[in-house]
């Protein structure tokens, strides 16, 4: 299915940041990842794509990242600032919360002083404040990803990319550090795509949720949600939600059958 | 002899440093070896006790006896003491820098093979060949061409001790996780950066325990390169062979006691010297 006029979201007033057309991803060994995309994140959108495993939708992150290259298609992105969530955290386990948190602007030549204030803002905006000098093998599962997530703030990035970020944790971190993402969602006005394999997740955090089936992954339904920001936590109990969350599973399972 | 070649050939996989457990009591850790100790020494005041009662005492000194005979002898006979002072302090000194040498061509060795397939594919053979060519063979060969001097020996040690260096420090260069690799690749770092920031410091504890396992092996190679030459600077092998000619056991036995010592405690300083590092942050799974 491709995005028609009716579903674009309405508050999307500005350019699309990232824009795929038509991608289709084969690799070297034959295998067909991905066909036939068309998907556009905008500014002030929180899209969420999710699909059996192994329906390409890393290969997807993949492609906009520029870690690899569609082998049809076309990819346009609007920014350079691009954050990137890994499913694991990443840390580099020699470096404290602080020197990790800063690698990426070290990584990008900024000034001392400048990547040091950076963090800074970046650890208290996900709640570490004063965990800097621990090293990441002192912290929880949930601690590390917030890390690993405030390492990707302090590019500042317009559009967000997350593979499955959550994917490791259990339940109670996992709907603790969705509320945050959206918190600073809120305040940074970032563009996020963000790929699960939950329904639950994807209709809780985003704008609209995409549906991808199995290999090779098609995108086979798309879902405005309506629900306004900043979400109660409680909607994930509320008749409309669990309707929305019916749908997009009804949907998952017949792309994947 | 047979045990030195065994050792250098099963110890060479890529070791990784083992951090204590904590809540590990004094007792508890050196309690166990303790008690073998015991065991050992009983063993053997019963082996010695039972060849001096038929005789053939030289085969197996008693453990005082071998203190007494080499440092306090009796009848006017002068303590081995200094010149196993001497000895050891030339062994170190071959061995150390035997070592110092292998880290720093395994750690350069191994880098250069990081930075391309095609590279490590030209020269990772050799560093295996290195591995597989008997050393030993080796040295009556370096003394006929090169001679019997410092320089002879330190080469015997490096030749022993390179192969750990080299095939540790590239095993923990190359164990860098995809996705921290690829982190580095999105912000298109520099092959230089990726080196210095991510592939070395990660290959820190390999390094540590190919170190500790080379450092071992090249006070082997310290003492094999003296048994061989059996001329120049006398260091611990050299004495080793005067005393076995001359059928002097208890001062045999102080000498080989002495070279092990040597062994385990260079062992044991570069087991601190890598947790003193890398512990801190490294936790073997």
């Amino acid at each position: 299915m491709t995005i028609s006029p009716t579903v674009e979201p309405p508050v999307v007033t500005t350019e699309p940041l990232l824009d795929f057309r038509n991608v289709a991803m084969q690799f070297a060994n034959g295998t067909i990842a991905l066909s036939g995309v068309d998907l556009t994140v905008s500014r002030g959108e929180f899209v969420t794509v999710v699909g059996p495993s192994g329906c390409g939708k890393s290969t997807l992150l993949r492609i906009a990242s520029g870690l690899e290259t569609a082998s049809e298609g076309t990819v346009e992105l609007a920014t350079k600032r691009i954050g990137y969530v890994f499913q694991d955290a990443t840390l580099l386990p020699w470096r404290t919360v602080q020197a990790n948190v800063e690698l990426l602007a070290e990584l990008n030549k900024q000034p001392k002083r400048v990547r040091s204030a950076k963090a800074k803002e970046a650890i208290e905006l996900v709640g570490l404040g004063g965990f800097e000098k621990n090293l990441p093998r002192e912290l929880s599962g949930g601690m590390r990803m917030r890390t690993s997530l405030a390492r990707s703030l302090t590019l500042d990035p317009e559009l967000f990319l997350f593979d499955e970020p959550f994917g490791a944790l259990d339940e109670i971190t996992r709907e603790r550090l969705g509320d945050e993402l959206l918190r600073i969602f809120m305040e940074q006005q970032f563009a996020g795509l963000f790929i699960t394999h939950s329904v639950a997740e994807a209709v809780y955090l985003s704008t609209r949720v995409i549906v991808m089936s199995g290999r090779p992954g098609r995108i086979v339904d798309e879902f405005e949600v309506p629900f306004d920001y900043p979400r109660d936590p409680d909607i994930r109990f509320t008749p409309e939600f669990a309707a929305l969350s019916g749908k997009v599973s009804h949907a998952l399972r017949e792309g994947h059958a | 002899m047979s045990t030195a070649v065994k050792s250098a050939v099963t110890s060479t996989q890529p070791a990784t440093v083992k951090p204590t457990r904590k809540g590990d009591s004094l007792l508890s850790r050196f309690g166990p070896p303790l008690v073998v100790l015991v065991i050992i020494m009983a063993a053997w005041y019963g082996i010695a006790g039972y060849l001096l009662s038929i005789d053939k005492a030289f085969l197996l000194p008693l453990p005082h006896v071998i203190i007494s005979d080499s440092f306090f002898p009796a009848n006017g006979a002068k303590s081995i003491a200094p010149d196993l002072l001497r000895s050891l302090g030339l062994s170190t000194q071959v061995a150390l820098f035997g070592l110092a040498i292998s880290i720093v061509i395994g750690i350069v060795w191994a880098i250069v093979m990081s930075q391309a397939r095609w590279v490590e594919r030209s020269l990772f053979p050799y560093a295996v060949i290195l591995q597989c060519v008997p050393i030993l063979a080796l040295v009556p060969l370096i003394g006929i061409t090169i001679g019997y001097s410092f320089e002879a020996r330190i080469l015997v040690c490096v030749l022993i001790s390179l192969f750990p260096m080299v095939s540790n420090t590239l095993f923990g260069l190359q164990s860098v996780d995809h996705s921290q690799r690829e982190l580095f690749q999105l912000q298109s770092a520099s092959r230089w950066t990726v080196l210095t920031k991510l592939q070395f410091p990660n290959a820190l504890p390999a390094i540590f325990a190919g170190m500790r396992i080379s450092a071992g092996l090249s006070v082997i190679g310290a003492i094999v390169g003296d048994t061989f030459f059996r001329r120049g600077q006398p260091g611990l092998g050299n004495l080793i062979s005067v005393y076995a000619s001359r059928v002097q056991t208890a001062e045999l036995y102080a000498a080989v006691i002495t070279s092990a010592l040597l062994g385990v405690v260079i062992f044991l300083v570069f087991g601190l010297i890598g947790k003193l590092a890398v512990g801190r942050w490294y936790t073997s799974a």
